[in-house]
């Protein structure tokens, strides 16, 4: 990969280069978990004092709670449905621009035009939903003038729908860019040679392009997976406090200072994540993808 | 992104300098399924936006919803005078320093590592794996972790310690990620050239890489800034007794139900716009003088 004549250098140059970056990680990524873990086997007084031991009754009380199974299948609802809505979007909006645009500067242009709204806050962006989904918002008044409806929906806003839509206007970026990516890489000419072998254009669809973004599909998956799983706010705003995620629970349990409980549910929730995300890596190799 | 953003030419040069054979000629069907679909998408995502924007310039009678109440600036005011909506001012003041501490750490560590990461070397895929555990790692579980540990040690939360560290641990990764995008690029014809021409490692990387990879850093601080800037979750347990912006704007979701909220999203996406702006200006410029130092040599 590397041309001869650069010198060769030992390990420990390429440790000094990572230096500034393992002496950020491990104090504030290593150190961080190994407290929660440690967190986790402790004992609390109630009251925020932990008590250095080892039990496991954090984690049997998480672990028998009925509401864990219950926020878990309420956070895999949420992350499934928003996985489906941003990989459709995504990919097709990524295959649009790729294929269908002819004009590479307009590409290019609009593909940047997709992107801007993720430079504007997160929280900003799910509370601007409110002037429209709310019982007085657009959707509402726009329905009942044209007497579709006779009076206003309520379901719009503060319920599982509200959430979904949250998740999928803020999300569908990080499904974009990545398929957009590895999209571009396609050679045009394998496309034009299967055309003249015959193919059609559903078999282009299926045997090249499907295939060949698979690790675009599979980065952008892991951002998406990662990130509704690990959010509380959206749930929280959105569902008008009527649903709950994993991480919701974790944050109401911080909030009354129940740390190993808290702790024990983090772990449970971190092992779940580690597990989807090699799953995916073992099917793709994604850091062939960006590096 | 902001690698895709930075280097858009050469990603998608080879792809669409022809037109390609299934859109030969007339459009097929499928062009304008997806340019109504393409349409719709754009729509749905700045729609709402501009709902808030529209609905934050009414006078005092506004409410949260349309029909707009007359216009004046009333809630733009109310947002930094009035005490009851917080103290925006003084957190809009910590993110715009935090970011701006958290985008220099970035470029800088981020670049070193991408330079580090270009050679295999003993323990490497342990870092990589590492970086890769930060960035997917719940931010909430980290900040309760940085927060406990910095209790643990005696030590004061505050967003200049605990908070830049966790903030760090979230950029740091999306940083390095962008420098291996960045770095895959890099023609290392021209590192070998300037060794061949007896450049030290040193000059080699100030003289040829820095210059040549501009735009990428610059990608990589819009990034850094952005990220910082918006960082909500792990800025949570670890900012201390002072608030950052997002934290403010979330205390305000939960207790403000007046325009002034949509003037905080106006205002803010104001600072995001000039914010990419000036970075999108800065790549423009680097390539429009590098273009006319060396005609034609990409």
């Amino acid at each position: 990969m590397q041309p001869s004549s650069i010198p060769s250098r030992s390990n420990l140059a390429g440790w000094l280069y990572v230096s500034p970056l393992v002496l950020v990680l491990v104090p504030f990524f290593a150190a961080p978990i190994l407290v929660v873990l440690a967190a986790s086997f402790f004992a609390t007084d109630g009251f925020g004092g932990l008590t250095p031991g080892f039990t496991l009754a954090s984690y049997v009380e998480v672990l028998h709670s009925a509401l864990t199974l219950k926020l878990y299948l309420a956070t895999i609802k949420f992350t499934v449905l928003t996985w489906i809505f941003t990989l459709i979007i995504g990919f097709l909006v990524a295959y649009f621009l790729v294929f269908h645009v002819r004009n590479q500067l307009l590409a290019i242009g609009l593909f940047l035009l997709c992107t801007v709204p993720f430079w504007t806050s997160n929280i900003i962006r799910m509370i601007s939903w409110i002037p429209l989904l709310g019982k007085e918002g657009l959707i509402n008044q726009a329905l009942l003038a044209m007497g579709v409806i006779r009076q206003p929906l309520e379901v719009l806003l503060f319920s599982d729908l509200a959430v979904v839509i949250a998740y999928v206007h803020q999300l569908t970026i990080f499904m974009i860019v990545p398929i957009f990516n590895s999209m571009a890489r396609i050679d045009k000419k394998l496309i034009e040679a299967a055309i003249d072998a015959g193919a059609s254009r559903f078999d282009i669809m299926r045997l090249i392009v499907v295939p060949m973004s698979k690790s675009g599909i599979a980065l952008g998956t892991i951002f998406v997976v990662s990130i509704v799983m690990g959010d509380f706010f959206v749930v929280k705003v959105m569902s008008g406090g009527g649903s709950a995620s994993v991480v919701s629970a974790f944050y109401e349990d911080v909030g009354v200072l129940q740390y190993p409980t808290a702790a024990a549910s983090a772990v449970l929730l971190t092992l779940v994540l580690v597990a989807i995300v090699s799953l995916i890596l073992r099917t793709v190799d994604v850091r062939q993808e960006i590096t | 992104m902001s690698a895709v953003l930075a280097d858009m030419p050469e990603t998608v040069a080879p792809a669409t300098s022809k037109a390609i054979a299934p859109s030969k000629g007339g459009r097929p069907w499928t062009f304008y399924v997806l340019s109504a679909l393409f349409t719709f998408y754009v729509l749905a995502l700045y729609g709402p936006m501009f709902c808030i924007y529209i609905l934050s310039f009414q006078d005092i009678r506004g409410g949260l919803v349309f029909p707009m109440k007359g216009q004046s600036m009333h809630w733009f005011v109310d947002l930094f005078t009035q005490v009851r909506t917080g103290d925006v001012k003084g957190s809009f003041d910590r993110s715009i320093k935090l970011a701006v501490i958290v985008t220099v750490i970035t470029v800088v560590v981020s670049f070193l590592a991408g330079l580090g990461f270009r050679k295999r070397f003993r323990g490497d895929t342990f870092v990589f794996y590492m970086m890769i555990g930060s960035l997917v790692a719940p931010g909430l579980v980290l900040g309760l972790g940085t927060g406990l540990l910095f209790q643990a040690l005696g030590l004061n939360a505050s967003w200049y310690t605990s908070a830049l560290g966790a903030q760090l641990s979230w950029t740091l990764p999306f940083g390095v990620l962008v420098m291996f995008a960045v770095m895959s690029r890099f023609n290392h014809a021209w590192e070998e050239a300037a060794y061949d021409l007896g450049a030290s490692r040193w000059q080699s990387i100030w003289l040829v890489m820095i210059p040549v990879l501009a735009p990428g850093l610059v990608a990589v601080a819009l990034f850094g800034f952005t990220l910082s800037y918006d960082e909500f979750a792990r800025s949570l347990q670890t900012a201390g007794s002072l608030n950052t912006l997002p934290l403010e704007i979330w205390s305000m979701t939960l207790n403000v139900t007046s325009p002034s909220l949509y003037a905080l999203g106006t205002v803010t996406t104001v600072v995001s716009f000039i914010v990419i702006g000036a970075s999108l200006g800065t790549i423009v410029l680097i390539q429009k003088k590098r273009g006319s130092r060396a005609k034609g040599w990409e």
